[in-house]
């Protein structure tokens, strides 16, 4: 074997683009996606030590929460995800690659419109003394934890959200200009990402938005 | 052009990209807080040579051991092996110019050197006094020093062992010299693989834990505080849900080492290498479902307290099969002790007591009995200090001659070991006798009956300040003087002694091929003469 059929890419060009190995990328965001299972993991283990400790106090504190912003929301992140599925696929070939920046486009302005409705729930939440400190609105033990818990998941998981925006309008704005690092194996490692973050919310939402509405 | 010459300034080391040069700066780095969180134990010793403290006051005695545990944990022995000698070695043993991820792998030396400075930034403004493991309520209620700078401190560091864990997994799967598979790799390879799984899936526990608890310490939360509906015992899962496998994280690297030198100087090859590597797995996934027994007395149920008794017993076995398989690649081998061979077979030997002492506090009766006094304290740092720190000792005089072309003065390497080795028996083995005593940990006094043993372990103390401060100085010394290495002083397998001392940058001239097997010493053929 001679040095040039060397079949292992050096990884300082790997990382500019051409001729990467494509599981590099994938790989190393499927492994950073397992760190953040455990991440959010702590949150919910919090959660369910609460729950199973204060049923009362946190079913309570749910039906506070508001469902139809909630609902709302979960239907955007869903239609987020699907659009930048389709823009890794509309990437993979020459013809459909003009679709894929107006998709990234419309993802980030899917995810901004969840972080916009996100932000007035927020601020109707503060109004009505649900921000847990003095005067907070419900008296039930572990009422207070409950909002303490969805304040902290839902600030971090909009943090996560808004890093995509960030990272996904930066793709949108690349491949508008065609910049050759913003490839479809890049948009795809993107997309995984972007994918978790709207899977934390699918967990959320039942937690702090569904329990005990059915009474 | 070696890797050591390609580009001279400063510049050129800051914004190296090679994984030798990274592997350097985390050297810099962790021996800059070994030194730190070392001046802090001896200030610790100094205070103990008398029953009513020597120097400091209590709060102050509260504050060293805590800025010690916080920096030898964090700062130094987390990164120490992997960061260091695994960015160093694992894309030389598997046939790669690089890691998989270079630019990353950077980035996680500044985020490590962020997240000291600001550990150190906490010390300076007065320091934190609520021990490495930051109980609650005390860290959130009661503490009145720095706990959330400190622990900013720790979070933002978790990051970077979360980023070197992630590009050294990607790593091993993806660039691995054509023909390399699996069971052709190197132990220590393995060894930095299973810590890696580590690092990435229990420090994001923590890092979620240090975020409430200084949300508990700024906002009162409630989440570990009863009088709001919350638990401490649930910091104390989260937290030792980390903190057990980090222990993993410390050891098993240092088993990698051990496993590395050990065949080397016996001439022979690793005796059950299938079931060395699969020992190292089986501690690392059995190692995340113990933590329970640092709660014995916290208030956890019996029948949980049970389950971690059993379950800890369990991880003696993989770590008796690691023992007993070195040991058996002695058997009848031609023996050399060198340096490197010193440390090695020093930690088997500590690691060992260690280890069964580990058994004794996982029994339940004895821990309710032990926990919290010097017992723990011997024991742990038998595995930490006599186990790890042993073994990064021993691969740093074992690839020293790889990394910087120079022989280290073989005299003084088995001097300074064997300083080390005396000098840590005597610090901590009359600690084992103290916890037996009732001597508890964490307290700045203490009854006259117990002032020889006291002075015994401070006295060892200073004998391995001095074995830890004479390879710094021989060291330095080789750098200039020692005698040129060769690619292959002693005479060891591994991809890594196949290319030059020190290695060019991109590592390989060519791609290495995949050996036929792994470990093949002959017994037969004399070692080269070092």
């Amino acid at each position: 074997m001679n040095a040039d059929s060397y079949p292992i890419v050096d990884p300082r060009h790997a990382n500019r683009g051409a001729g990467a190995p494509p599981e590099i990328g994938k790989l190393g965001m499927w492994v950073f996606l397992g760190t953040e299972v455990l991440f959010f993991g702590g949150l919910m283990l919090s959660y369910l030590y609460g729950r199973t400790h204060w049923p009362g106090g946190f079913a309570a504190a749910g039906r506070h929460t508001h469902v139809w912003i909630g609902t709302i929301n979960t239907a955007v992140l869903l239609t987020s995800s699907a659009l930048i599925a389709l823009a890794g696929a509309t990437s993979e070939c020459m013809p459909m690659r003009r679709w894929t920046p107006r998709l990234l486009w419309l993802t980030a302005l899917f995810g901004l419109g969840f972080l916009v409705l996100k932000g007035i729930e927020y601020d109707k939440e503060v109004h009505e003394q649900l921000f847990p400190q003095a005067g907070f609105a419900l008296s039930e033990t572990g009422a207070e934890l409950f909002f303490w818990l969805y304040w902290l998941m839902t600030a971090i998981h909009a943090l996560h959200l808004a890093i995509g925006v960030g990272a996904v309008s930066l793709f949108a704005w690349a491949t508008g200009r065609q910049r050759r690092w913003a490839d479809s194996h890049r948009i795809e490692v993107l997309a995984l990402y972007w994918h978790f973050v709207d899977v934390v919310w699918i967990f959320l939402y039942p937690l702090l938005y569904l329990i005990d509405r059915h009474s | 052009m070696n890797y050591l010459e390609d580009g001279l300034t400063l510049r050129s080391w800051f914004t190296t990209t090679d994984h030798k040069r990274i592997a350097i700066l985390y050297a810099a780095g962790i021996t800059f807080f070994f030194f730190i969180g070392g001046f802090a134990a001896m200030l610790i010793r100094l205070q103990l040579l008398t029953p009513g403290g020597a120097i400091v006051s209590h709060e102050t005695y509260n504050k060293l051991f805590t800025v010690h545990g916080v920096i030898m944990v964090w700062l130094f022995l987390i990164p120490s092996i992997p960061a260091v000698l695994g960015n160093f070695l694992i894309p030389l043993m598997i046939g790669a110019h690089d890691v998989a991820f270079p630019r990353l792998n950077l980035l996680s030396w500044y985020i490590y050197v962020t997240g000291g400075a600001i550990v150190l930034l906490a010390l300076l403004l007065g320091g934190v006094d609520t021990g490495w493991t930051f109980y609650t309520p005390f860290s959130t209620m009661f503490s009145n020093t720095w706990v959330a700078i400190t622990l900013a401190g720790v979070f933002v560091t978790g990051f970077s062992s979360i980023l070197t864990g992630l590009n050294f997994i990607v790593t091993v799967h993806t660039l691995r010299t054509p023909g390399l598979g699996w069971f052709k790799l190197p132990l220590f390879v393995w060894a930095l693989y299973a810590t890696s799984v580590i690092l990435v899936l229990a420090t994001p526990v923590l890092a979620i834990t240090i975020v409430l608890v200084i949300a508990e310490r700024l906002f009162q939360i409630g989440v570990f505080d009863p009088a709001h509906g919350g638990d401490p015992l649930l910091f104390q899962h989260l937290f030792w849900f980390y903190s057990h496998p980090a222990v993993y994280i410390m050891v098993l690297p240092a088993m990698g080492v051990a496993s590395e030198i050990i065949p080397c100087f016996a001439r022979q090859r690793v005796f059950g290498y299938r079931l060395m590597a699969y020992a190292i797995l089986a501690i690392a996934s059995v190692g995340f479902l113990v933590w329970g027994h640092h709660m014995f007395v916290a208030g956890q149920s019996l029948a949980a307290s049970m389950v971690f008794s059993a379950l800890s017993f369990l991880v003696a076995v993989p770590s008796a099969i690691k023992v007993f398989n070195w040991t058996a690649t002695l058997y009848k081998s031609s023996i050399r002790f060198d340096a490197p061979m010193l440390y090695a077979l020093g930690f088997v030997g500590l690691f060992t007591i260690g280890g069964l002492t580990g058994l004794f506090l996982a029994s339940l009766p004895l821990d309710v009995d032990l926990t919290d006094t010097y017992f723990v304290v011997a024991h742990f740092h038998y595995i930490m200090v006599g186990g790890s720190v042993m073994a990064y000792f021993g691969g740093l005089h074992f690839w020293w001659p790889k990394a910087t072309g120079r022989m280290y003065p073989e005299v003084w390497g088995r001097l300074a070991a064997a300083f080390i080795f005396f000098g840590f028996n005597l610090t901590f083995f009359p600690q084992f006798i103290l916890g037996m005593l009732g001597m508890p940990r964490r307290y700045a006094t203490y009854p006259d009956r117990f002032q020889v043993l006291h002075v015994m372990s401070s006295a060892g103390a200073v004998a391995l300040a001095v074995g830890y401060l004479l390879p710094f100085a021989y060291f330095a010394w080789s750098l200039r003087s020692g005698r040129a290495a060769g690619r292959n002083p002693f005479g060891a397998t591994g991809l890594e002694w196949q290319t030059d001392s020190p290695p060019p940058t991109h590592n390989f001239d060519r791609p290495p091929p995949a050996p036929a097997g792994v470990y093949e010493y002959d017994p037969n053929a004399p070692q080269p003469a070092a």
